[in-house]
């Protein structure tokens, strides 16, 4: 381990440095198609989403604080319940893990100089902002969604819903779907084809297996929600009768395609947390992973049989039982890939040395609220208590473990893993184990309550409860811990914003990583690897011949690809050597063509057809545009 | 020091459970899932009973296994001994066939077994029907075959099968007693059914449990199980129409209630007042709350409503109607006498 944090010097390198190098200022974060770039984008812009999601919940919670309180008024509780759904998933943990966390690590673990096709990265960035600042420019005019984030009908038809708040959501999220489609083509692509030499499928990183099973699903489960919210603006600005009964329509039909979508998107949050965890307990239980193609193997499975199970969130629709009986019995064998990684981590660290530094304390809350959660998911199996629980606080206590406790938890200490690795400098140790154990408190706190208030008979979406039913010690206990929570982050926060200016320099490989992100120095070069990596097992980093042997191609000039603006592809399944392929360089095309579509949305709420007309029109230039530009001639 | 505080913290944690306990089994339990008033509800809080039960033995495992690698840091391998071989067997049998039996039972017990009694009552193995519509935000309940129409408040017999045929008249609610049965949605465009009986005489408490708009925190209502001969009673008045005004006051406030909006969205049966936007009226003297269990039916309540509904429940349908003083008080005079 060397204390270097820059690149060796080597004409090679200066050669690369040249070929790959950012144009600085504001134009070149405007214009980048550098994925380390594009995932320090979604980072911070997942956190202030993340921030106002989380402001959010507090407002609700003081709210639930005391039955019978007046602090919001109903409209205003509506609208920030639903937002901070909305937030949370759309626009905070999912960009967060897939667009922030998948964009930096996954060139970087499967030995790529970038994603395969970096325009599209960027393009699918700008239509993330594009949808988040849509739908909160929505609710700063008063206009948030208020019908939930599941929206069902008929309550968010015009009848019941006259506002242009369902529009703003309907709409964001086609620009959100778009925006995830986009990003998982790139990564399924990017997975399959731009491995380094020799990194068979059985040799990827658990991560990647992650982000390949995620971005499968989301192409699966997005063109669901998409039309489903086509469906819904239809209904709304042109009297379409998709959802009404007596038209031939069916309030049913938005219920099956939300969920069609949405269960699958469960999955889709926590398996890139579970990709985080798997990442991060190698490293400090100094050992590989138990049962690792096991691990593979139930991500993909997961990934699959999540499709299978979204009815078990309609058991009280009055769906016929037999079909009941069928998403009950798809909905527990979802639970066998996910006990099988259970025990694979968690006897990772029984059978490891582990070292409890923040980022393992943080995955070990991560897999004590998994279980939680999970064994309470469990339970929504069991009909008859589903149609007891559905739709009560015992619901809400069961996906916020899994949706806080195992996707936040291993985000956050994902966060601390990888800190070393993008600034180069070292978080406070202490203070990062403080902030654990604070926010673990604190998850506690505000979310295990809500089980008990839950059987005890409280439903979901109130914005008040009457006093006398046993309610009101737990609601305040759930808000005093989600003050508690908040603390928590703030602590994470600070603790980074301080040492990416004051910590200590550390070096490319503080922890001793097994996976290639930690062969290169902190933070990675705009071209990652002077020499592409040879890969000859799922633990690069800790085979020291393979990696002494790339650092003589240097020398020689093997798979340094310094001549041009390129990254070698490689075999779907083996990993062997393709062909070289030429990467783009910096390009307005990307944010030009978001902006035509976020405006072209925006005059679709408008209901100014015409000149949303004109915005397509142009967004189809941008992309003319976009297939005419060359590459730039390297000098 | 420290001793004595980590005894107290311990006394604490042990009070803790205490009220948890106390808190899932009984004390406030007007809507407490777990404290069933009938057979099918009954079979409900067992099932979770047992599966908290399991619940809390596959936790301790996993935090057992943690735990042990935190004691185990220092050397490598399982702490019984063996090494990677010996760990993925693990994996294997608690991962995978452990869980296969487990889940098998629970699927037979629960979704073969127990979900027979939460499904919708056969036809003809029922004693009545009763009709219950959701509205926002309230709930109107028919009995059919009668004439009865009333709001927020079911009636039934005690130890008797009734068939509650659950409808919207806008959007999606669900109806939910949860110490009496699970709850069913009640979709536009559908007749979904459950089965509601009550062991013991009583008044269960019940709430809209899907979100509903504005107002559904305060879409409530209550079944008041009541011995046989007591409930025909009920119903056979419920069925009559209105009382006719007895006193001047009454009959002034009828004509109030008739010549001012009031009959424009509500029904009282014997009169010419049959708006459908609000609850039917003819008996409201006989409930006891107003606005779907928001505030009691009290007189000084009553003319708080009716001064200015929206203090009480923002949103709701109803206006204020700027009524005078001396209208407000004869009307609610007449509403009092609708027994």
């Amino acid at each position: 381990m060397t204390l270097d944090v820059r690149a060796p010097e080597h004409p090679r390198v200066e050669r690369l440095e040249q070929v790959w190098e950012a144009r600085p200022g504001l134009l070149g974060w405007l214009t980048t198609v550098d994925h380390k770039r594009i995932g320090l984008l979604y980072f911070f812009t997942t956190l202030a989403f993340f921030a106002a999601g989380g402001l959010e919940a507090l407002l609700v919670r003081t709210q639930l604080a005391r039955p019978n309180a007046h602090v919001l008024p109903p409209d205003v509780f509506n609208e920030l319940f639903t937002t901070h759904g909305v937030t949370m998933i759309f626009l905070f943990v999912i960009p967060m893990t897939i667009g922030a966390f998948g964009n930096y690590l996954v060139p970087l673990m499967i030995g790529a100089r970038d994603m395969a096709f970096p325009r599209m990265n960027a393009l699918s960035y700008w239509l993330f902002l594009a949808s988040g600042i849509f739908i909160y420019v929505g609710l700063f005019m008063g206009f948030g969604p208020d019908a939930g984030w599941f929206d069902y009908v008929p309550l968010a038809l015009k009848h019941f819903s006259p506002g242009p708040n369902v529009d703003f959501y309907a709409l964001g999220l086609i620009l959100n779907g778009i925006s995830s489609t986009i990003a998982a083509i790139n990564f399924i692509v990017t997975i399959f084809k731009l491995r380094a030499p020799g990194m068979s499928l059985n040799r990827m990183p658990l991560f990647c297996f992650a982000m390949l099973a995620v971005s499968l699903a989301l192409i699966f489960a997005l063109p669901a929600l998409t039309i489903d919210a086509v469906f819904l603006e239809l209904s709304r600005k042109l009297s379409f009768q998709f959802f009404v009964p007596g038209h031939g329509g069916d309030p049913l039909l938005w219920q099956h395609l939300f969920w069609l979508f949405a269960h699958p998107e469960v999955y889709i949050i926590v398996l890139p947390a579970f990709g985080i965890a798997t990442s991060i307990i190698p490293t400090f239980a100094k050992r590989r992973m138990i049962a690792f193609p096991l691990v593979a193997l139930a991500e993909l499975l997961v990934a699959f049989i999540g499709f299978g199970v979204w009815a078990h969130h309609m058991f009280a629709t009055g769906l016929p039982t037999i079909t009941l009986v069928f998403f009950a019995a798809a909905t527990l064998m979802v639970v066998i890939p996910s006990t099988i990684q259970v025990f694979a981590w968690t006897l990772t660290v029984t059978a490891g040395r582990p070292e409890f530094r923040a980022p393992l304390l943080f995955i070990g809350g991560f897999i004590v609220f998994f279980v939680i959660g999970g064994l309470s998911g469990i339970m929504f199996a069991a009909i008859p208590f589903d149609q007891a629980t559905t739709d009560t606080y015992f619901v809400v206590a069961h996906f916020h473990f899994i949706i806080f406790g195992a996707a936040v938890f291993p985000i956050l200490g994902g966060m601390y893993y990888w800190f070393p690795k993008v600034t180069g400098r070292m978080y406070h140790e202490g203070l990062a184990k403080l902030s654990f154990w604070v926010s673990f408190v604190g998850t506690s706190l505000t979310f295990f309550p809500m089980h008990i208030v839950g059987l005890i008979g409280m439903p979901r979406r109130v914005y008040t409860y009457p006093s006398g039913l046993g309610f009101d010690s737990y609601n305040l206990i759930e808000t005093i811990g989600a003050y508690v929570l908040a603390v928590g982050l703030v602590m994470v926060a600070a603790n980074l914003l301080w040492s990416r200016f004051r910590g200590p320099f550390v070096g490319p490989d503080p922890f001793f990583g097994g996976t290639l992100e930690w062969t290169i120095p902190s933070p990675p070069p705009h071209y990652n690897f002077a020499v592409i990596p040879t890969v000859s097992s799922a633990y690069p980093n800790w085979d020291e011949q393979d990696r002494a042997v790339d650092a003589r191609k240097l020398e020689l000039g093997e798979l340094t690809y310094e001549s041009g603006h390129e990254t070698p592809t490689s075999s779907v399944r083996d990993g062997a050597l393709d062909e070289v392929a030429e990467m783009p360089s910096e390009s307005p095309w990307p944010i030009v063509l978001a902006l035509c579509a976020a405006v072209a949305l925006t005059m679709v709420l408008l209901s100014h057809y015409a000149i949303a007309g004109i915005f397509v029109g142009l967004a189809l230039l941008a992309l003319a545009g976009w297939h005419t530009e060359e590459p730039e001639p390297v000098a | 020091m420290l001793r004595a505080w980590m005894a107290r913290l311990r006394g604490a944690a042990g009070f803790v459970l205490v009220i948890a306990t106390f808190a899932l089994a009984g004390c406030a339990d007007k809507q407490n899932t777990l404290a069933p008033a009938s057979k099918q509800e009954g079979k409900i809080s067992t099932l979770w009973w047992i599966m908290m039960t399991g619940a809390w033995i596959g936790f301790a495992v996993v935090v057992g296994l943690l735990t042990l690698g935190w004691v185990h840091r220092k050397r490598e391998g399982l702490p019984w001994g063996g090494g990677e071989r010996a760990a993925t067997a693990i994996v294997i049998v608690l991962g995978t066939a452990v869980p296969l039996v487990i889940l098998s039972t629970l699927f037979v017990y629960s979704d073969i077994f127990v979900v027979r009694s939460t499904a919708a009552p056969i036809p003809g193995t029922t004693a009545r029907s009763v009709a219950v519509a959701g509205r926002q935000w309230f709930w109107q309940v028919r009995y059919p075959g009668t004439k009865a129409v009333t709001a927020n408040e079911i009636h039934i017999p005690v130890r008797t099968r009734i068939n509650v045929i659950g409808t919207t008249d806008d959007v999606i609610h669900s109806f939910w007693v949860p110490r009496l049965n699970r709850k069913i949605d009640l979709i536009p465009g559908r007749q979904n059914r459950v089965l509601v009986a009550a062991d013991r005489p009583g008044v269960y408490r019940g709430e809209c449990a899907e979100f509903c708009g504005l107002q559904h925190a305060h879409m409530s209502m209550q079944v008041v199980a009541e011995p046989r001969a007591q409930f025909a009673a009920w119903l056979a008045n419920m069925a009559k129409p209105a009382r006719a005004p007895t006193s001047a006051e009454e009959r002034r406030g009828q004509h109030v209630f008739l010549t001012k909006a009031c009959a424009g969205c509500h029904t009282i049966r014997g009169t010419n007042a049959h708006g459908n936007i609000g609850p039917d009226l003819t008996h409201v003297a006989s409930r006891s709350t107003l606005a779907a269990l928001t505030i009691p039916n009290t007189r000084d309540y009553l003319l708080r409503w009716i001064h200015d509904p929206q203090q009480f429940k923002q949103g709701a349908k109803m206006p204020s109607l700027h009524l005078t003083d001396t209208e407000l008080d004869e009307v609610v005079a007449y509403l009092e006498s609708l027994k």
